[in-house]
């Protein structure tokens, strides 16, 4: 049996900020084992990203608990969280997110030297992902030298540097044209099968959906349907 | 290392903006050391012309004299502390003087005057007094001849050849009066010197007096003015009868002007960096602004609250050690070439006379004052980045990330 490598307990998150409370999720439970090729998807506002970002450990929940390889993330301290994400989570934004200042290179390497890597295992690595990604030879380019497709590539690079348990990956083909959605999901297709890395995504782009091996449907905050749509990977 | 990187790439993202902060940066520091080295020029010359011309570095008097300068107190052992002098080799020159306030009046005019009692080549020596003679001779031989400064010359209208009447004290309290002869006319850049001076042979002197071969003073000018405070208080215990004093002791307003330099500097340097703290502020916090959902992804990627803290203030100081530099560098340049050259204000030469200032002002700073100028630019841009990085450590990487 495949290892948990997210547990998500009763999970709530309701918003008070506004004049009226909003649940944006609504006691949610949800398991996902390493390996999987998970997508969560919903309508705009189905509490989808807020579901993410709790899991991430970027967003506090109201209520419940979320457990990570063993590890209960709920309350911990800031710079602990830092650290904790630093190491276990990769994240793939729908915007890139690149450092506009760093090079794609210095983009990857910059998780590594986080962690405190040492300089020749993060020069081979930064090399390694960047053929992954099919980027050979852009490494000395910054952000705004490259195509939307190939920063989201460098921004899936960046992600897997610090080898994490999983990725999570929000709307991350929504700013991409077909040809270049493909090609990406493409790299993150093959990491999953090739080297059992687990991605989770938000989306609502029907390319990804199809790409699914498990579609979570959330619906006002809750989830109304969890399927295997597709053979699921075995370990 | 990675961190040096990011924060000065990031200065340079807005290269117009970092660059307007960085150049007033660069005027402020180079007027403000260069305000610094024009008003140390100006104090160090006033100074310096002090001890040349009058004080010296050292003085001995009998412990008496200085209170109401009474024709008696001379120095107990005047000869032995010549003789020392004469062996020593911090010694460049001395003068021994006799000294009394005395009323000088001419036809017209009369006013209050110090009377040195003078050997001509020792004074000579000690203040280049022949040099500074603009009309008439330096002690001809004849009695009672009395060289006097421009200033007073004016004032009483007097002038060469012409008669002075000075009336004082004498060693038994008697009142004498001496018509005395003009030989010689004196200027320096000091009014004050020049006003209430008057020279006159010592021996002469101390005849009117009566102090036979007593001597109200020595003055002592040493080879290297770095030892002032080491040799007078060697002096101090070697002539322990008499009051050995230093410059500073002697003139506590010039010593104030010395010791109080590094206060005005701070003074004027901070308010200067005050101002530039606000610009610093203001760009820095504009700069957070714009990053935050940058600031939110390099949050939620792994960059602690410790290191993004660290990250802007190293901006701000990278934008400081950028413009401080070249400030200070400017201001270098600057003092250098009008230090050589001088900066004249002649047309304001009376004013300056009157305070006793030069009208040729030759600015110079110290090395270590432009040292400290540099610490106090990067301690101010260190001040200045706390508020903007505090403000980036409130964020919270979600609803950073959220910001468009």
């Amino acid at each position: 049996m495949a290892r948990t490598v997210i547990d998500a307990h009763e999970l709530s998150k309701t918003y008070t900020e506004g004049p009226v409370p909003v649940e944006a999720v609504k006691d949610v439970h949800l398991h996902i084992e390493a390996g999987e090729f998970i997508a969560l998807v919903g309508p705009s506002g189905s509490g989808k990203t807020t579901l993410l970002n709790m899991i991430g450990g970027l967003d506090e929940p109201t209520k419940g608990k979320v457990v990570i390889d063993g590890t209960d993330i709920t309350g911990m301290k800031e710079n602990k969280l830092i650290d904790f994400r630093l190491r276990n989570i990769g994240f793939v934004f729908q915007a890139y997110n690149l450092i506009p200042v760093l090079t794609a290179e210095e983009n990857i390497e910059f998780i590594m030297l986080l962690q405190g890597t040492d300089k020749d295992e993060r020069k081979q690595r930064v090399q390694q992902l960047l053929e992954e990604v099919g980027l050979q030879g852009k490494g000395s380019s910054r952000p705004s030298e490259l195509s939307g497709g190939q920063q989201q590539r460098v921004a899936v690079a960046r992600a897997l540097a610090s080898k994490p348990k999983f990725v999570l990956a929000d709307e991350p083909t929504a700013n991409l044209d077909s040809t270049t959605a493909a090609n990406l999901l493409d790299i993150m297709e093959k990491l999953n099968k090739e080297e059992g890395m687990t991605f989770v995504f938000s989306t609502h782009d029907p390319r990804v959906i199809q790409r699914a091996r498990r579609v979570v449907t959330l619906v006002d905050g809750e989830i109304e349907k969890d399927e295997m749509v597709n053979e699921p990977m075995v370990d | 290392m990675m961190i040096l990187k990011i924060a000065w790439r990031n200065i340079w993202r807005n290269r117009t903006r970092s660059l307007v902060l960085i150049l007033s940066i660069v005027l402020g520091m180079w007027a403000g050391a260069f305000i610094m080295a024009f008003y140390w020029g100006m104090s160090k010359q006033q100074v310096d012309d002090t001890i040349q011309q009058n004080l010296s570095h050292i003085q001995f008097h009998h412990p008496d004299f200085r209170e109401n300068f009474e024709a008696k107190y001379t120095i107990a052992d005047g000869d032995q502390v010549v003789a020392d002098l004469q062996q020593d080799k911090e010694v460049k020159a001395y003068s021994e003087r006799v000294v009394c306030m005395a009323m000088a009046a001419s036809a017209s005019k009369s006013t209050g005057v110090t009377l040195y009692g003078i050997v001509p080549e020792q004074e000579d020596a000690l203040t280049g007094l022949k040099e500074k003679l603009i009309a008439g001779d330096y002690f001809t031989g004849k009695k009672n001849e009395v060289v006097v400064g421009n200033k007073l010359a004016e004032k009483l209208h007097l002038d060469v050849r012409k008669k002075i009447v000075c009336t004082f004290q004498d060693e038994q309290g008697e009142i004498v009066s001496v018509a005395l002869r003009v030989s010689g006319i004196f200027k320096t850049r000091n009014s004050r010197l020049e006003e209430g001076m008057i020279y006159m042979q010592q021996t002469d002197l101390s005849a009117l007096l009566g102090t036979g071969n007593g001597i109200h003073e020595i003055a002592v000018l040493l080879a290297d003015d770095q030892q002032v405070d080491a040799v007078t208080d060697q002096w101090k215990q070697d002539f322990p009868a008499d009051d050995v004093e230093s410059w500073k002791e002697l003139s506590p307003e010039l010593r104030l002007i010395v010791e109080s330099f590094n206060q005005y500097m701070f003074i004027i340097i901070g308010i200067i960096l005050l101002a530039l703290l606000f610009g610093i502020i203001n760009t820095m916090l504009m700069a957070i602004l714009e990053r935050t959902k940058e600031l939110g992804v390099l949050m939620s990627v792994g960059l602690n609250k410790t290191k993004v803290f660290i990250m802007i203030l190293l901006e701000t100081v990278f934008i400081a050690l950028v413009g401080g530099p070249l400030g200070l560098l400017l201001a270098w340049c600057t003092v250098q070439l009008t230090h050589s050259s001088g900066i004249d204000l002649s047309m304001y030469s009376k004013g300056l006379e009157e305070f006793g200032y030069a009208s040729m002002v030759y600015p110079e700073l110290g090395m270590s004052s432009y040292f400290s100028i540099l610490i106090m630019v990067v301690a101010a841009a260190l001040i200045a980045s706390v508020f903007p990085a505090m403000r980036a450590l409130k964020l919270k990487p979600v609803e950073a990330i959220r910001k468009i």
